[in-house]
This record gives structure tokens, C-alpha cells and sequence, in this order.
């Protein structure tokens, strides 16, 4: 982690050289966390967001370079993708979202298969996200591990935020067909917790004070400590409302901090979902709704918003076409669904940040937060705004 | 929707023949697509037809009005490639199955239908396949609701008439082990083989005209393809790549027959020779590039650049790639990426009509045509606009004011059961 900070904090000295100090003038600026401000002004320096505010007491000095436009937005974040893993080509060589030779292997870190060149990536970039968990993908018991990477850089220290943020798991009929064994979904999740009191057993003996008596390093027992301990938290890909249920009594078996990914049928569930505490990210409204998808609904993140569970959108996993999707669509179907303006833009900004932990740096349009910043012509959810420009880390990444 | 409701629809659907009572829907603003926006419209609808469409027209004492004041009526919209109804065509026998038709196949009550109804899609180009260079023949058939594919296909008689195209592929959606081909140039030359022999069958029938005792016997694969080459039947042509494109047209040419090109990744690369040639392009947005090699260059602004070069434009939603509740979604990024309004419009309905050959019936609202029509609650170009209603000749076949409808419209438990897919390779 540490090694990762010093890394960035690098990468932000290179930007103070690269990026002008910028300001971003926007008739109107969502900020998300704050007040939706009128004509108002962000102003940007060294990759961070210095002053946000109404353009009658935001002095931009000279040297800045001004942006402007009718809406301003923060950075868009993709709370849950297999970009970077999933590539353009969709052949053999540059699909590296799931390993078939065991279905369970949370070893697989995320950062040695994420490729941050992938086209895709600049192409998210362009459609103003800025952040993106992604990973490993469905389709396994345990398929690995996810992290959190800006969309704008070459290397992978260049680009992560965060190393390790959940375990990409599946419940469900994808893994049947993937795998020989588990063959039902009871077997499934036996074996699943199977592994989990292997990783208790682990975790206790390395508790030993007498060192000799701790087990030798096992890569896969070190990473499922660390889902047991918390420090990452359980991306538990499942739709149907049985199977909902399944992974809620897993989780509450052995107190893993529940991410439920996909999740069609969770209107079914409110109250269930509620008391579990568990999180939501939401499958994309344009899923296609076959196999344990077809009961989903396009009013499913108005119906939780509702109910007070907050909703985060995700470009998800597709092994055909679209091979990304782009969220602000997502959102769009969304928000005309029943979803308020504000509730779509929060599910794929603030609510996506507090999801994978990092609503401290990005989420929203505040002092101190990386300037991740989009601009549009209209309305983003309209069909007919265009992203004009992308800010990065304070680098303007795209221009229309 | 359970069994019940459904079967309720349709009752009610044999129940509520095309209207003998003259209907007309007050104060619109109607886009009629073959000519000019009208404010505050009219639109007067009669046994299934339009009867009277404009401001200053004379509303029929005996009619009964619809005011439907601040809605916007366009004409139903024309969808040129689908594959809703839980169809098949050819199978894994062979690369090349122009005797297979869809229609045997198809399912009149799939609930999937209720997805076109619900965006407004009236008429819809079936699809076979896909993955083959000749999948089979596809039906053209309107979202009405019925019971016996009679009750929805375009033409009458489902054995004699010529109910739909053909159904073509290049590139590598066909190429793969054998009996199929390996390559483009291969692809290329199966399917002029095939078509020289039909060339020849052809030839043959003619002569049998003086000399009945030389008729060939039948043959079902010759008799598909004497259609094709007799302009009879459309060849709808999957293609993706610039040059995989100029090869469907230069095959096209080279036999003379009726092609509709359909996807079309890389148009914009090629706009100006497929206007020069005077094919007709249908396109499909996808949300990002590639899924295939073939498709990395995927631009949107493909609609723009076939404008600008005059070729004619439509757009599909390839159901399931697309959904067909989303269709008007492909005006508007059309839009966005610098297509003129009207013409948007137009591809969405009376351009695709015309490449199904229906532009006398559909497409445009006009007196005489059917009176199949949409009334939308905004402007059909907005993501907050909702298909309200949809109408063929004369019946609403979806009313989104109903909660069993709206149910179609958005999604939920057990509301399309059926959750099949279709997978392109």
C-alpha cells in the first residue's frame, strides 16, 4: 500500500510539470457532495481541486488555463468493470478476466493482468469516466482480485489507486459453465466455505506466538485472510433473489463485508439487503436479460434508491458486444426509469467512490479531491450531449 | 406477463378490429417523415388506414377524437434486423442454406415481441443465424398480435408469397472448421459457386418454358436463390470491414441481385463507394468499439458520413445485441454525431421501409398508408421520452397508461420468461 502512495505522490510531482494550472468555468457545476452551483468555477492545481465556488467570488488568476461549458460533473467512476482485463479484440490473447484452471483463486492479483494501455480504457476515458474498479471477472467461484485505476496513464504504478479492493466472486449458473466441478450451486458454496475455514484454521495459527508453529506462506490463504479480516471486501456477483439470500448467509457466516454485484432480482429483497448492510452494484440497465438476468428491470436502482439503499452503476462484464459499456448511458436508462437526476449522477460519482473506498480522493467536485472533472453541452444523461472534456489527475485527457 | 394476460391481449386484439368508425388524434406534433413537421396536428385513421393527415383538414362528424395535445405522433418504426420470435435458420451442416426459412420457426406469441411494442417498433425484418454466409430466409412480419404467424406476417399466404429476404455474411462471422469457409477469399467463392449454379438452374427453367419435359426437378436451395436473383427476394448482408463490404456489393453486381447492407462497422470508410454503388446501409450503434477484430473501427459517425455521401440510411437493433425498446436511442446518437434531424427520423422509419421494399404501405404518414403510428410523450430524440402508445392499422398493440404494458417496458419478475439469447460468432 505505502509503496503505492510514494508512487503516486511521484506521479503527482511528474503531472505538476506536465499539467498547467487549469480553471473550469461551468454554467452549471454538480459538485454531488455540496450545492449545485450556478456559474460557477473550479480551480486546479498540481492534479488536486484548490477552490470550488460561484464565479462572483472565485477569482481565476492569469496564468490559469480556463475550460468552460454548460455542465461540469466530477469524474466519472465505473464501480465495477473487467476493462483493462477484457480487451477490444476479444480474442484469446487479450481476454485475461478469468483463469479456467481452478474456480477458486484469490491469489490472482489484479495488478499483474491489468493492461493500461488497453484501448477500451482511453475510450472510457473519453466518455468522461476517470476511474474504474475492475478485475477479475465473473463466471468463477473465487476469480480473483479487483483494484481501482485511473484511466489516464502507461504503467500500472502510474495508474492505481488502490492494489487490492475485493475478490471477484460468482453465485450462480455462470460458474457451472465454466467449470466441471462445482456442478450445483450447493456444491458451490460448500467448497466456498470450505476454503474459508481452511483461511480461519490459517489466520489462527499465524496468530501463534511461537513463529516456528506458523504455517509456511500460501498465497491463497493470504488473500482470503485478508477478505476475513475486512481489509477487502467480498464482490459476490449474483442476480436471482434465492441466491441473493445465499450470499447475504455467507457473508453473515463469516462476517465479509458483502458487495452484492448484478444483483436483478435485489428489488425482491429490499429489506433483507438492508439489514445485511450489504452494498449494491447494480448490473448495467442495458444488460441483456437471459439466464439468471431475465427478471431484471430498468426501475431497479429508482426502487433501492427509494428504499434508501444507495445504488452504484457498473459497466459490468459482456463476452460479446458491447466489450465495455459506458455507465453515464447506464445511468441514463436509469435516471429515465425512475431514478432522480441527482440519484443517477450520485450512482455512478459519490456512490461508486464510498463502494470501492475511495470517496476520500474522488466522487465529487471538492477542495482537496483529485481533479477529475468532466464538461458537457447538456444534460449528460441526454442522448444528444457530448462529453466535451475530460480532466485527469489535472491533465486535460480528452478534448472534443 | 403470465399466460393469462397474454392470452387476454390477444383475445382482445381479435376482438377489436380495425376501426369502421373514423379515429381522429387532435394536436400532435406529427412527424410525418415524407414531408415537414406539423404543429398542432391532425392525424384521422380509418379501417386500418390513414385517411386524412395535416392542420386545416375536416374532422368526419361520425369520428371520435383522441386529443392527444402535446404528444408527438411519428410513424411506427421500422426495425431491419432482429431476431425476436425465438427463430432458427440454417444449422451447422453447411455454410450455405438459402432453402431455409425462419418462418417455420418462428413464434407469433413470444413474449420477446412485447419488447418491440413497447419502443414502438411496428414492423421488423426476422432474422435467422447467425454465422453463416447464407443463413436462410427471413420474414418480414408486423408486431401486431396473434396467435398463427398469418396474424403477423406481411404477406398473406405464407406458402406461396415471398414473405421476407435472405440472409447473407461475410467476414468472419462465417469463417470457421470445415463444412465452412477458412478464409475471405473462400467465403467469396462458396457463395459465387452457389450462385452460378442457380444462374444455371435458372437457365434451365427458362428453356423447360418450350419444353416442359426438360424442367428440372425441384430444389428447394435453387428455388431460394432464383428469387434472390430475380429481385424478388432482398439479400440482407451482414458485413463489418471496408473491404469485406466492397466484396458483398462487387458479388451483388456481379449477379444482380437486391442488397441491403447491414451493421457496417466501418461505413465511414467506404461511404462515398457504397452511395456510388446505391446500396442502402443499415447501421447498428454499440456502446464501444470491437467485441471482433472486425469491429474495432466501429464509429457512429458512420450515419454522418453515409448522409453526407447520399447513401441511404437505416438502423437496427439486431435484438438481442440491441434492445429493441431502445431503437429511437439510434436517431439520437446519430444526432450526436452530426446526422441531420430528419433524416435521423427517416432512418428510423421510411428508410428502412424501402429496404424492405414496404415503402408503398409503411413508413410515412400519408393518406392511404396503414395507420401504424406511435404517439410519444416528448421529443423522440430525448432519453426522458417514453413510447406511450403503439398502433398497427388502426389497434394499439401497447399502451404504456396500462400497468401490464409498462410492466413490458421496463422489466421485473417473470415478465419475459423466456430469456433465450441468440450469439453472433
Amino acid at each position: 500500500m505505502i509503496k503505492y502512495i510514494l508512487i503516486i505522490a511521484n506521479f503527482i510531482l511528474v503531472i505538476q510539470f506536465t499539467s498547467a494550472q487549469i480553471a473550469v468555468k461551468g454554467e452549471t457545476i454538480y459538485t454531488v457532495s455540496g450545492e449545485t452551483i450556478k456559474d460557477g468555477v473550479i480551480l486546479i492545481e498540481d492534479g488536486k481541486i484548490t477552490k470550488v465556488g460561484p464565479i462572483s467570488k472565485v477569482k481565476i488568476p492569469d496564468s490559469f488555463k480556463v475550460y468552460e461549458g454548460k455542465v461540469v460533473t466530477p469524474g466519472l467512476v465505473d464501480a465495477h468493470a473487467t476493462v483493462g482485463f477484457s480487451g477490444i479484440y476479444n480474442n484469446k490473447d487479450d481476454q485475461m478476466q478469468l483463469e479456467k484452471s481452478s474456480p477458486i483463486q484469490p491469489e490472482l492479483r489484479a495488478i499483474d493482468g491489468y493492461n493500461p494501455q488497453e484501448a477500451l480504457i482511453a475510450y472510457l476515458n473519453s466518455k468522461g469516466v476517470t476511474t474504474v474498479h475492475t478485475g477479475h471477472g465473473p463466471g468463477a467461484v473465487i476469480s480473483g482480485q479487483t483494484f481501482v485505476a485511473k484511466t489516464d496513464g502507461e504503467t500500472i504504478e502510474q495508474v492505481t489507486i488502490d492494489d487490492a479492493t475485493m475478490l471477484a466472486m460468482t453465485i450462480g449458473p455462470s460458474v457451472r459453465s465454466n467449470f466441471k466441478s462445482p456442478g450445483t450451486t450447493a456444491k458451490e458454496i460448500a467448497m466456498l466455505r470450505t476454503e474459508l475455514l481452511k483461511a480461519q484454521d490459517y489466520q489462527k495459527k499465524n496468530q501463534n506466538k511461537d513463529v516456528t508453529k506458523h504455517p509456511s506462506r500460501n498465497l491463497k490463504m493470504e488473500a482470503l485472510s485478508q477478505l476475513l479480516e475486512g481489509k477487502i471486501k467480498a464482490l459476490i456477483t449474483v442476480n436471482s433473489s434465492n441466491l441473493i439470500m445465499t450470499a447475504i448467509r455467507l457473508a453473515e457466516e463469516f462476517n465479509l463485508k458483502l458487495v452484492l454485484d448484478g444483483a436483478a432480482e435485489s428489488y425482491l429483497l429490499i429489506d433483507e439487503i438492508k439489514a445485511a448492510k450489504a452494498e449494491v452494484i447494480l448490473h448495467p440497465t442495458k444488460a441483456r436479460g437471459y439466464g439468471d438476468m431475465k427478471n431484471m428491470s430498468w426501475t431497479t436502482a429508482a426502487k433501492l434508491t427509494a428504499a434508501g439503499i444507495p445504488v452504484a452503476m457498473q459497466s459490468g462484464y459482456e463476452p460479446y458486444v458491447p466489450k465495455t459499456r459506458v455507465i453515464l448511458y447506464e445511468a441514463a436508462i436509469a435516471v429515465s426509469s425512475g431514478l432522480s437526476f441527482e440519484d443517477g449522477l450520485k450512482s455512478i460519482t459519490i456512490n461508486a467512490a464510498k463502494i470501492i473506498g475511495q470517496d476520500h480522493k474522488i466522487g465529487s467536485i471538492e477542495k482537496g479531491k483529485d481533479a477529475d472533472i468532466v464538461i458537457y453541452d447538456g444534460d449528460p444523461f441526454e442522448y444528444l450531449t457530448h462529453v466535451n472534456t475530460v480532466i485527469t489527475n489535472g491533465k486535460v485527457t480528452h478534448e472534443e | 406477463m403470465n399466460t393469462r394476460i397474454l392470452m387476454f391481449f390477444m383475445i382482445s386484439t381479435f376482438l377489436s378490429n380495425a376501426q369502421e368508425t373514423p379515429v381522429a388524434y387532435t394536436g400532435a406534433l406529427i412527424y410525418p417523415i415524407n414531408d415537414s413537421p406539423i404543429e398542432n396536428g391532425t392525424l384521422i385513421v380509418q379501417n386500418g388506414k390513414i385517411i386524412a393527415i395535416g392542420t386545416d383538414i375536416k374532422i368526419p362528424d361520425n369520428a371520435k377524437i383522441n386529443d392527444v395535445k402535446g404528444k408527438v405522433i411519428m410513424p411506427g418504426l421500422v426495425d431491419t434486423h432482429s431476431h425476436l420470435g425465438n427463430g432458427s435458420g440454417g444449422d451447422q451442416s453447411s455454410a450455405l442454406h438459402p432453402e431455409v426459412r425462419l418462418l417455420d420457426a418462428f413464434d407469433p406469441m413470444a413474449v420477446n415481441l412485447m419488447k418491440a411494442r413497447a419502443g414502438g417498433l411496428t414492423t421488423i425484418n426476422i432474422m435467422p443465424g447467425s454465422g453463416h454466409l447464407m443463413s436462410g430466409q427471413t420474414l418480414y412480419i408486423k408486431t401486431r398480435k396473434g396467435k398463427v404467424i398469418e396474424d403477423l406476417t406481411i404477406c398473406k399466404n405464407i406458402s406461396g408469397d415471398i414473405c421476407g429476404g435472405m440472409k447473407m455474411a461475410n467476414g468472419t462471422n462465417s469463417m470457421r472448421d470445415k463444412p465452412f469457409p477458412g478464409t475471405r477469399a473462400k467465403s467469396a467463392a462458396m457463395v459465387r459457386e452457389l450462385f452460378i449454379q442457380a444462374q444455371e438452374y435458372q437457365k434451365k427453367l427458362e428453356f423447360s418454358k418450350t419444353a416442359p419435359e426438360k424442367r428440372p426437378e425441384r430444389d428447394l436451395r435453387m428455388e431460394g436463390l432464383i428469387e434472390v436473383l430475380d429481385g424478388k427476394r432482398i439479400v440482407h448482408f451482414h458485413t463489418h470491414r471496408h473491404d469485406d463490404v466492397l466484396t458483398a456489393i462487387r458479388i451483388s453486381k456481379e449477379f444482380g441481385f437486391k442488397i441491403v447492407l447491414h451493421h457496417v462497422s466501418e461505413a465511414w470508410k467506404v461511404a462515398d463507394e457504397i452511395a456510388e454503388a446505391k446500396v442502402p446501409v443499415s447501421l447498428i450503434f454499440i456502446d464501444s468499439p470491437g467485441g471482433k477484430m472486425e469491429a474495432v473501427d466501429l464509429d457512429p459517425k458512420s450515419a454522418l458520413a453515409l448522409e453526407k455521401a447520399g447513401a441511404d440510411v437505416a438502423f437496427h437493433t439486431d435484438d438481442p445485441i440491441t434492445d429493441s425498446r431502445l431503437l429511437l436511442r439510434s436517431a439520437a446518437i446519430a444526432v450526436r454525431e452530426g446526422m441531420s434531424k430528419p433524416k435521423a427520423l427517416e432512418a428510423l422509419t421510411l428508410a428502412g421501409a424501402r429496404m424492405l421494399e414496404l415503402d408503398d404501405r409503411i413508413g410515412s404518414l400519408e393518406k392511404g398508408k396503414d395507420a401504424d403510428f406511435i404517439i410519444l410523450s416528448e421529443d423522440p430524440l430525448s432519453v426522458y421520452t417514453h413510447v406511450e402508445q403503439t398502433w398497427i392499422e388502426g389497434v394499439k398493440v401497447f399502451d404504456r397508461a396500462n400497468n401490464d404494458d409498462k410492466a413490458f417496458a421496463v422489466g421485473g419478475y417473470n415478465v419475459y420468461p423466456e430469456a433465450t439469447t441468440h450469439v453472433h460468432d
